[in-house]
C-alpha cells in the first residue's frame, strides 16, 4: 500500500495504483487518476464509472459483456472510452478493485 | 530494483482444433490481449475452421470419447447426445460466468481490435466457400502470411 495525494486529498493505493478504500472515492479523484493516465472525462466517461461503482456496491462480478450489455455504451465504445484497458482503466478512474475477470 | 520485463504487445494465436476447449482457450486469450492493449491475430486452421463457419460456429462440441479428462468413462460416450448434452452442460456454465458464445465472443474481440483470419489451406482442404464463413473473418490467408502479421509478436497454438 502507498499513500498518494490527489486532487489535495490523501487517499490509499495499491501497488498497481487501484484505490483501496473506496469509499474515500470522490470526482475530482477520478478526474486525477484518469488525468495521469491520459484521459479526459467526459459525460459518457462518468456514466459508465457510475455504473461501475454502482455494480461494485451490489457485489456484481464485472466483466466486459456486463458493461457492453449494461445500455450504457457497448463494447467498442467502452473500448474507445478507455483504450488499451476498457476494463482495466475504467475501474482505476471509478476507485474500485480491479476486476478479477478473464472476460 | 530488478528490472521489469517487457511487456508483450502482441499475440497471435492458432486455432487447430474445433472442439470447445481450444476454441474457448483461442478465444479467452485474444479477448484477454485485447483488454490489456495488445493487438490480437487470431488464425483458424484445419478443424479450428468450425468456430468460423456460420452453421457451426455457435454448435461446437467436447469430445466424451478419447477425452481423458471427462469425468465419465469413455464406453459411455457411445450414448447419442452425450457430447452434445455435456458440451450444453459446459456453454451453459461459461455464459453464467459472463463468458459468450462464439459468435459473440469473436464480435468482442474485433471490438476491442483484434482480427480474425482463416487458413487458406484449410479452406481449401474442406472446400468451404467464402460465404460460409463468419462476416467477421477478415481475409483468408496463407502460413506466409500469417508469419508476416504475426512479426514482432508472440505466436500461440492452442
Amino acid at each position: 500500500m502507498v499513500q498518494k495525494t490527489l486532487a489535495g486529498k490523501n487517499v490509499e493505493v495499491n501497488d498497481e495504483g487501484y484505490m483501496t478504500t473506496p469509499s474515500e472515492w470522490s470526482r475530482d479523484i477520478a478526474t486525477a487518476l484518469a488525468t495521469e493516465i491520459g484521459i479526459t472525462l467526459t459525460d459518457k466517461h462518468w456514466e459508465v464509472l457510475e455504473y461501475l461503482r454502482k455494480s461494485f456496491n451490489e457485489g456484481v462480478a464485472l466483466s466486459l459483456r456486463k458493461v457492453g450489455n449494461s445500455g450504457i455504451v457497448d463494447i467498442k465504445g467502452l473500448y474507445s472510452l478507455f483504450p488499451g484497458g476498457p476494463l482495466k482503466k475504467s475501474a482505476l478512474i471509478a476507485g474500485i478493485p480491479k476486476p478479477a475477470s478473464c472476460v | 530494483m530488478t528490472d521489469k520485463p517487457e511487456s508483450i504487445k502482441k499475440v497471435s494465436i492458432i486455432c487447430a482444433s474445433g472442439d470447445i476447449e481450444s476454441v474457448y482457450a483461442t478465444l479467452i486469450m485474444s479477448n484477454g490481449a485485447v483488454m490489456e492493449g495488445m493487438e490480437a491475430n487470431i488464425f483458424f486452421t484445419f478443424w479450428g475452421i468450425n468456430a468460423v463457419k456460420k452453421r457451426s460456429m455457435n454448435k461446437i462440441k467436447t469430445a466424451v470419447i478419447g477425452n481423458p479428462a471427462m469425468p465419465i468413462p469413455s464406453i459411455l460416450g457411445l450414448i447419442p447426445g452425450l457430447s452434445w448434452l455435456a458440451s450444453k452442460a459446459m456453454m451453459w456454465r461459461m455464459n453464467q460466468l459472463d463468458i459468450p458464445p462464439v459468435d459473440e465472443f469473436l464480435e468482442m474481440i474485433q471490438a476491442g481490435g483484434g482480427r480474425v483470419f482463416v487458413c487458406k489451406a484449410a479452406v481449401d482442404m474442406f472446400m468451404v466457400k467464402k460465404e460460409q464463413l463468419w462476416e467477421g473473418v477478415e481475409d483468408i490467408i496463407t502460413v506466409g502470411t500469417f508469419y508476416e502479421l504475426a512479426a514482432g509478436g508472440q505466436i500461440i497454438f492452442t
